[in-house]
Parts: structure tokens; C-alpha cells; sequence
């Protein structure tokens, strides 16, 4: 009987220290899986599966990058002299346009003359590019026509690259630059609002406020954290777009701005927490030396406690940004989602999350379209992680130098 | 500017930050339930969406709800209180700990889309539960994990050890000390922490997007591997890309005040109850 449950204590015991790794097992599964769906982009062609680029054999363009491509079928390119070629008219040729050409007839039974006719196309017009299924490529013999390499997407396009069109035929566009551009614009600018707002606030409460507010105040603060996103991203919709829109007389009133007054609200008891805590680490015996040397109250505030907890406020800052950063929804529903370079405040903006949340339900699993958002939410984990890493750092130096 | 008015001003700026984050509060509170009360009605809570979402109730969300707060609670309680009590009890090595904590406040720090999309690859894809509630489940409560962990291990924390070793000193092993003397007496502190995080847990959209939320699924889940509707996402989905978004604007209030309303009634209730187990703790 007391054998037994030695036994039975020793497997409890056994599964308590196993569950005890659990939240780094978790983050190291996160890892791994975000990296796994992801990383297959760069093995991926950079122009759509099963297709392929066909240009005259006379022609002495061999490689275009994605960025190319995409330019010449959106005719922001029309001379083959910009890309390297001689100077000639780019015509344009994509693969339904055949069926214009021809009949149904003189494509054969099956279109089994299908192939032969786009040869004919192809070697009738040097100055072509043409975009082909794979199976109707022409006979190599038969015509004169010269497919281009298939490239695989490279890190550097998608790191640098400064147009994300992840559905764009033939060349889909994976430059997440104005992605992170927007996650950083809109939350730059929350912190910027929230930090004075936050410190004063955190200040009043551990400084200046007595019991009876500070029992009012504190969990009017932890509902303000306790309200969905959703919420907030409702909200904001409904309320701070149309007055932006209306404030600053724009065409519409989904922006940047709207963004960072949302964030700025939702980063708010992050701030005020930490903030608030850092001060009231003040030991007694600095505050009172102040007071003694005959500073006011309010030297005493800022010349001794803020300086004191100086690296609990910046802790404070930084989780701020964190949470801003990473926040979905209520981003997504406010700032209109363009995925362009940001400029301004008044327009609208696209961060990584919402990028996340509003393209992962259209992409097809496994495709380059799912791969890239994976690998999206990778660089948007690495963010958060340094933000979170520092974070804690910063505060471990606070508890140093602690008296 | 004399220094006596220099403070004089600065603090009435602080009092005026003060008062103006509590208009914030209520402003965005009052004009959810201003909006909102008017749609509330027995009918709209029992009854199913109807006319492409631009009336009827949110009767399936609300139970959708129900069905990941508790999906996630079975996955985040269990494994949580263990990780804690192996924190608080069995760890002697302090490194350990602070390793420990360190991960855990990491997994608090990653974004909830992530979850999301952590989810969507290992339930969904790679293990094959499809759009469901287990898969939803799993991903809510892993995302809900760090604020379990971290509430039990302070309510172990805060037990005397006088009590630890009163028991040892009367011959309980350390198991037997834990399950009859620590657990009862931090109980009340673990719900506490229990009942914050599936109130956390009930608001969150980015996870359930591609784990189990539905765009419109009037009949009820029959089983785990049922998707469901979820208030948070029917919000979002009415608020912005429903069939007719002028038209379904009250029940959108009306959702988002039965949002809040479900977050205020756990709030409420987790600080009733540390108030009232806090009294009655002392009084032993």
C-alpha cells in the first residue's frame, strides 16, 4: 500500500516537473511550425506555379526579377530598352488571348493545336512576352520562342522589396517593407500619445491620489485592459473614423491617426501599470531626502522618483509598443488597409497583424501566398520577442541598482 | 514662474490625465451600452441570426462562447496549476524558476495572431482537427496559459510556509502537504486567476479566425469537432463586411454590449471573490 503510493507520488511528481516546461516547449512549437509553413517561399518560382514566360528566341532579354515582371504587365514598363534589351515595344501576351486569335476550330479537337498556335504567336512577334500554362508550352523544335529561367523568390525581395500584392499575376509581390513601415507608423505614434497621457496618469496615482481615488481609478484601468479588441476596433469604427473624417475634412476617415488613438487608448493601462508600480518602488528614504533638502513636492516627483524608476517607466514603454505592435483587430477594422508606403498620418496604413488576419483565410494552405504570411507572423514573432527580451532586461537593471 | 505654481499646475495636469482616462472609460463604455441596451432583448439572445445577419439574434455565438471559454479552461487550468505548483514547490534551483518565468512571460508577449496562426499549423492542418472547437479550444488556451501560471503561482506564493511545514512536521509527504493544505488554501486565489483568463479568453478574435470561428452557422455544435460562431468575430464580421453593414449596426451594438457585459461580469466576479475568500482566509 505505502509502495504504491511512493509509486503513485513519484508520477505526479514526474508530470509536475515535465509541466513545468510547458510555456517553453510552447514558444519553441511556435518556432518551429511558423518557420516550417514559411520558409518554403523561398524555394518557391517567383512567377505562379504551373506557368511560365515565353519571349522570342531574337530577343536578347534572358531574366527579369519579379519586380520587373510585374512592372511590364502593369505596362509601367513598355520598351524592352529599360530592361536590358534592344529598343522595341514590349507586347504583352497572356494565355487566354488565344482564344481571340482562334477559333475553336483551328485549335483542333481537345485544343490539341494549342500549343503550335501560341509557337506561331510567339515566333511570329519578336517583341513578345508571353505567360503560358506549363502544359502548353510549344514544340522546342517546331518554333522559336525561348522560356525564361524560373527563379525562386529571393530573401533580399522579400525583406527589401516595397510592394506586397501577394495576388498579382503573373508575379506576385512579397516586399513586406510597407508592411513594417505601418506596424512601426501607427505604432510610433500610439506611444507618442499614450506615453504623457500614461506617466501623468501613473504619476497622479502613485503620487498625489488618495486611497479612496486610487480605489476608483485602479479598476477603472484594469476594465479598460479587460475590453476586447474588438471592442476597441468596433469603436473606433464608429466613432473616431467619422470624426477624423470629419475633423480633418479627408475623403475618408480609415487612417493611420485613427489607428494610433485606438492603440494609444488599448496601450494605455499597460503603461499606467508598470509605470505606476516602478514609482512606488521609490524607497520612502530618497522622497523624503528630497523633501528635506526643501523641494516642493513636485521636484521632489521629477527630479528624485522619476529618475529613480527611470528604467521601470522605459520597461513600461517598451511592453507598450509590444502590445501596440502586435494588436489585430481593432487595427484592422480602423486604418483601411492599404498596403502602400505610408506618408502621412492621414492615410490609410496596413500593419503585419491585420495583414495576417485579413489575407490567411483567402490563401490557399501551402501556397507561396499562406507561406508568406507565415513567414509575416515569424519576423512579427521575432519583433515582439527582442521588444519583450528587452524589456525584461531593462527591468532586471531597475532591481540592480535597488537599494 | 514661481515654484509653488509650477507645482500647482503640474498637479493639476496630472488630477486632469486622471479624470480624463476615466471619461475614456466612460465614454466608450456609454456609448456601447446607450446603443446597445435598446437590442437587448430575450429574443435577441435566444434566437438565431436571420435576413443575411441584419436581424434575429446571436443565439449560436453565444454559445459558441460558452464553448471555447470552457474548451480553453480544460486545456489552460490543468496544465497551468501543474506548472505553477512545479514552480512555486518543487523547483528548488531559483535559476530554474526565474528561467521559467522568463518563458512564461515571453509566451504572455506574443501577439494573439500568432496563436492564430500557430494554431491554424498544428490543430488545424498539421493535426488534422479541421475548424473546430478542440482546435479553438487548444489555441485559446495556450494563449491563455501565462495568465493561468502566473495567478496560481502568486496564490501558492502568498501561503505561509508555517503551514508547509506543520504538515511535513506531522508526517504528510510532500504531495499529500500540497494537495490537502496548499491547493484548499490558495484555492480561492486560483479561481480568481481561473476566472480572469477565460474572461480574456472570451473576447479574443485573431486566435478562433482560422481555428474555428464561422462566418454565419445557425444550428448549434454537436460535437468538438463542430465549427461555431463566436461573439467576438460575429462582431467583427457584422461591424465590417456583413451583407448589409447599415442595416446590421444594432445588432452589432448589441453584441459588443454582450461582450462587455460577459468581460464586466467576470471581472466583477473575480473581485467579489478574492474580497470574500480573502476575509475568510484571514479569519482562520
Amino acid at each position: 500500500m505505502k509502495r504504491l503510493r511512493r509509486i503513485f507520488e513519484r508520477i505526479v511528481e514526474a508530470m509536475l516537473t515535465l509541466s513545468g516546461g510547458i510555456t517553453s516547449l510552447v514558444i519553441l512549437l511556435i518556432v518551429l511550425f511558423l518557420f516550417k509553413e514559411g520558409i518554403g517561399l523561398f524555394n518557391s518560382p517567383d512567377i505562379e506555379k504551373g506557368y511560365v514566360l515565353c519571349v522570342n528566341s531574337s530577343n536578347q532579354v534572358r531574366k527579369l526579377d519579379p519586380y520587373q515582371i510585374k512592372q511590364i504587365f502593369d505596362s509601367e514598363i513598355t520598351n524592352w530598352k529599360e530592361v536590358g534589351g534592344l529598343d522595341s515595344e514590349i507586347m504583352l501576351f497572356r494565355f487566354d488571348e488565344i482564344f481571340n486569335m482562334y477559333s475553336d476550330e483551328e485549335l483542333g479537337e481537345d485544343e490539341t493545336l494549342l500549343p503550335q498556335k501560341l509557337g506561331e504567336v510567339i515566333t511570329g512577334n519578336p517583341n513578345i512576352i508571353a505567360f503560358l500554362p506549363e502544359k502548353y508550352l510549344p514544340d522546342a523544335g517546331a518554333s522559336n520562342y525561348s522560356p525564361l529561367p524560373l527563379e525562386n523568390i529571393r530573401v533580399q525581395d522579400f525583406v527589401g522589396g516595397r510592394e506586397w500584392m501577394p495576388t498579382a499575376t503573373p508575379a506576385a509581390q512579397f516586399g513586406i517593407l510597407p508592411l513594417i513601415l505601418g506596424t512601426l507608423w501607427v505604432s510610433v505614434f500610439a506611444i507618442l500619445i499614450a506615453l504623457p497621457l500614461g506617466l501623468g496618469v501613473a504619476i497622479y496615482l502613485s503620487e498625489l491620489a488618495n486611497e479612496r481615488v486610487r480605489r476608483l481609478l485602479k479598476p477603472a484601468i484594469e476594465l479598460l485592459a479587460g475590453i476586447p479588441s474588438v471592442v476597441y476596433g468596433f469603436f473606433g469604427l464608429v466613432v473616431l473614423v467619422p470624426l477624423i473624417q470629419k475633423t480633418f475634412d479627408l475623403p475618408v476617415g480609415e487612417t493611420a491617426l485613427a489607428g494610433s488613438l485606438i492603440l494609444a487608448i488599448m496601450a494605455l493601462p499597460t503603461i499606467i501599470t508598470l509605470a505606476e508600480d516602478a514609482m512606488r518602488n521609490t524607497p520612502r528614504a530618497m522622497r523624503e531626502a528630497g523633501l528635506a533638502l526643501g523641494a516642493t513636492q513636485w521636484q521632489t516627483i521629477y527630479r528624485v522618483v522619476v529618475p529613480y524608476a527611470a528604467s521601470g517607466i522605459t520597461a513600461a514603454v517598451v511592453l507598450g509598443i509590444g502590445r501596440a505592435i502586435g494588436e489585430t483587430m481593432a487595427v484592422l477594422m480602423v486604418t483601411g488597409n492599404a498596403a502602400a508606403m505610408p506618408h502621412s498620418l492621414f492615410e490609410s496604413v496596413r500593419t503585419i497583424p491585420a495583414t495576417i488576419a485579413a489575407e490567411l483565410g483567402e490563401a490557399p494552405a501551402g501556397g507561396t501566398h499562406y507561406q508568406a504570411l507565415f513567414l509575416l507572423g515569424c519576423i512579427l514573432f521575432i519583433i515582439t520577442m527582442i521588444i519583450s527580451i528587452s524589456a525584461e532586461m531593462i527591468s532586471k537593471k531597475q532591481k540592480n541598482q535597488g537599494l | 514662474m514661481n515654484r509653488k505654481t509650477t507645482q500647482k499646475t503640474a498637479f493639476f495636469i496630472f488630477r486632469a490625465l486622471g479624470l480624463l482616462v476615466v471619461a475614456i472609460l466612460f465614454w466608450i463604455l456609454g456609448f456601447i451600452v446607450y446603443n446597445g441596451i435598446g437590442v437587448i432583448n430575450w429574443e435577441f439572445l435566444t434566437t438565431a441570426p436571420t435576413a443575411g445577419m441584419t436581424a434575429g439574434g446571436i443565439f449560436p455565438a453565444i454559445v459558441g462562447t460558452l464553448c471555447l471559454m470552457f474548451g480553453s479552461l480544460v486545456v489552460s487550468f490543468p496544465i497551468g496549476v501543474m506548472s505553477a505548483i512545479y514552480m512555486s514547490e518543487y523547483a528548488g534551483n531559483a535559476r530554474i524558476v526565474k528561467f521559467i518565468r522568463v518563458m512564461t512571460n515571453n509566451l504572455g508577449s506574443i501577439p494573439s495572431i500568432i496563436f492564430g496562426l500557430f494554431g491554424m499549423a498544428l490543430f488545424v492542418n498539421t493535426l488534422g482537427f479541421g475548424d473546430s472547437i478542440i482546435a479553438g479550444s487548444f489555441t485559446l488556451g495556450l494563449l491563455a496559459l501565462p495568465l493561468v501560471i502566473r495567478t496560481t503561482e502568486e496564490a501558492l506564493k502568498a501561503i505561509p510556509d508555517s503551514y508547509r511545514t506543520g504538515s511535513l512536521a506531522l508526517g504528510a509527504s510532500k504531495l499529500q502537504t500540497i494537495g490537502r493544505v496548499v491547493l484548499p488554501m490558495a484555492f480561492p486565489n486560483i479561481i480568481t486567476g481561473l476566472i480572469l483568463s477565460i474572461g480574456r479568453v472570451s473576447g479574443e478574435t485573431a486566435p478562433i479566425l482560422f481555428t474555428v470561428a464561422a462566418y454565419f452557422l445557425p444550428k448549434l455544435p454537436s460535437s468538438i469537432f463542430d465549427q461555431v460562431m463566436a461573439l467576438p468575430y460575429h462582431l467583427y464580421v457584422i461591424a465590417t463586411s456583413g451583407t448589409d453593414i447599415e442595416a446590421s449596426r444594432p445588432i452589432a451594438y448589441g453584441t459588443a454590449l454582450v461582450l462587455i457585459f460577459i468581460v464586466l461580469i467576470m471581472n466583477l466576479l473575480a473581485t467579489s471573490l478574492r474580497k470574500y475568500f480573502g476575509k475568510k482566509v484571514k479569519t482562520n
